[in-house]
């Protein structure tokens, strides 16, 4: 009989770096990877020869966890390379915490890279679809803009709400200084924007950036021994129900509807207990989406939910506070870097941006075309 | 007899009638219910008794958008999820229109034609 709260509170993230964000030219992907592992395990002051379980996904690695292991030059007792699209790294801190309870390993690293802005644009070794592929959908946009423009149908929703999740985006960038764009930025600006897949405009749409990041789990045991104060993996869970979005049974309701109520299952905690809420917002739709599938709001009730500033600096809730992959940083792959802002907020370390008591964070990573939802739940030790 | 999985695969059927100028789509056999895009047995509950059928070619427009593109590489194209009237939802385009004027809920019909040197099921206007 499954248990769900068997694996609450059992790993912790005791390190976790980004390094190579917005461009790093000349400097391959995995080369990048390594470096966020290199700062991830200074920053838990843990030292490589310990590593004993690696997680690892990218757009250009069909064996990941294999590659970076030997740039590392270490040999894990377990590793795992299995790639879900952008959300792979939530199932892998989900997968680490599994290892790290069982015993088979004592120290997990999870990273990933990308060099795709100066290497010229998103690659990825993905398979083409079936049946999808002649009608050139010029993926991951055509997905979501199918996505949208069903949205819009269904719940009245306008450009202008979808610009409101943009420009909240923003305003949280011009508070972090690792952001890429940081510029003010206006609705009009959003809606205006040259077309790129209707109705989705270029200010709709993720950054291109290059980045990696890395993260650093333990048992609670040791996690004490750093110099951070742990953030515990209180809640965890995936879902995917389709590969294709022609596959995907309603582009309205996205899978995010079974692995988040998993996830605050497990975490003993609701949608009203979260301080901060990070999700990953490869497209405007889907703040909105991931909001109403998490349970923040209703079904439809994301395109008024999102405006007004409620996800913006200052607002009722903290949404995307590093400024998103639409302007903080998106390497293709970005599912990392939400995971390590929700870390960075519970921890208390976000400077201008930070929320006064952050203690349960939730990251929630998407993969594919809306396909792959994996939600996870963070707290600091007094949420245990 | 012959097994039910020998034969060429159904992606491959699927081309082989559509290099013929059809249109066709599995059927099981015994829930009636249809299936496209092409599989070994029924998705979801795996009855092995899918059979080929003549689609209707009658759909409806459940999503759309235009992808922006230079006209010197070929100009702005739509590309649609058509909701056929058998049940199933499939990637089309809809062509014979501007590709901004494919709305959500028009009805279209399916037809064969060529699409960068392949045939393809395409749609235009009902």
């Amino acid at each position: 009989m499954s248990d769900l709260k068997h694996l609450r509170g059992k790993a912790a993230c005791v390190g976790a770096a980004t390094a190579g964000c917005g461009e790093a030219p000349g400097r391959n992907s995995t080369e990048l990877m390594a470096e966020a592992v290199y700062r991830a395990l200074a920053d838990a002051d843990i030292p490589l020869n310990q590593v004993d379980g690696l997680f690892a996904a990218t757009a250009v690695h069909s064996m990941a966890a294999m590659s970076l292991a030997e740039h590392l030059g270490i040999q894990p007792k377990y590793s795992n390379g299995s790639n879900i699209g952008g959300s792979s790294f939530l199932a892998h801190a989900l997968d680490a915490a599994m290892a790290l309870e069982a015993g088979l390993i004592d120290v997990a690293v999870i990273a990933y890279g990308s060099n795709q802005r100066t290497a010229g644009g998103f690659k990825s070794v993905s398979e083409p679809m079936p049946f999808e592929a002649q009608y050139e959908p010029r993926n991951p946009i055509t997905a979501y803009a199918l996505a949208t423009s069903r949205y819009m149908h269904e719940f009245g929703a306008t450009r202008e709400n979808l610009a409101e999740v943009a420009v909240a985006a923003r305003q949280w960038a011009q508070l972090n200084p690792e952001a890429f764009m940081r510029d003010p930025l206006t609705i009009e600006e959003v809606v205006k924007a040259r077309p790129i897949s209707d109705p989705l405009g270029k200010l709709d749409c993720c950054l291109v950036t290059d980045g990696a990041a890395a993260v650093v789990m333990t048992r609670p045991d040791r996690a004490k021994d750093g110099s951070h104060k742990p953030v515990y993996l209180l809640g965890a869970a995936m879902a995917h129900h389709h590969r294709m979005i022609s596959e995907m049974p309603d582009l309205t309701m996205t899978a995010a509807r079974d692995s988040g109520p998993r996830a605050f299952a497990m975490a003993g905690y609701g949608p009203r207990d979260m301080d901060t809420v990070q999700i990953y917002d490869a497209f405007t739709i889907n703040t909105i989406l991931f909001l109403e599938d998490l349970g923040f709001c209703k079904k439809g009730e994301g395109k008024d939910f999102v405006g007004g500033g409620r996800i913006a600096p200052g607002g009722a809730l903290p949404v995307n506070t590093n400024g998103g992959g639409l302007s903080c940083v998106h390497p293709g792959m970005y599912g990392l870097f939400v995971m390590i802002e929700a870390i960075r907020q519970a921890r208390g370390t976000c400077g201008e941006r930070q929320i006064d008591g952050a203690n349960l964070c939730l990251a929630h990573g998407n993969g594919g075309v809306l396909s792959s939802q994996v939600t996870t739940i963070w707290g600091t030790e007094e949420t245990l | 007899m012959s097994n039910y999985f020998d034969g060429p695969g159904p992606e491959s059927v699927f081309n082989a009638h559509l290099a013929e100028g059809r249109f066709m789509i599995q059927r099981s056999a015994s829930t009636g219910k249809h299936v496209m895009w092409p599989r070994v047995f029924m998705p979801g509950t795996g009855e092995a008794d899918l059979e080929w059928v003549p689609a209707s070619g009658e759909g409806t427009v459940y999503a759309t958008t235009v992808t922006r593109r230079r006209p010197e590489h070929g100009g702005d194209y739509n590309v649609a999820l058509i909701d056929l009237a058998e049940g199933p939802r499939m990637m089309s385009r809809v062509v014979g229109i501007d590709p901004a004027a494919v709305t959500i809920g028009m009805k279209v019909k399916a037809k064969i034609d060529d699409l960068n040197g392949a045939p393809a099921v395409l749609f235009e206007p009902a």
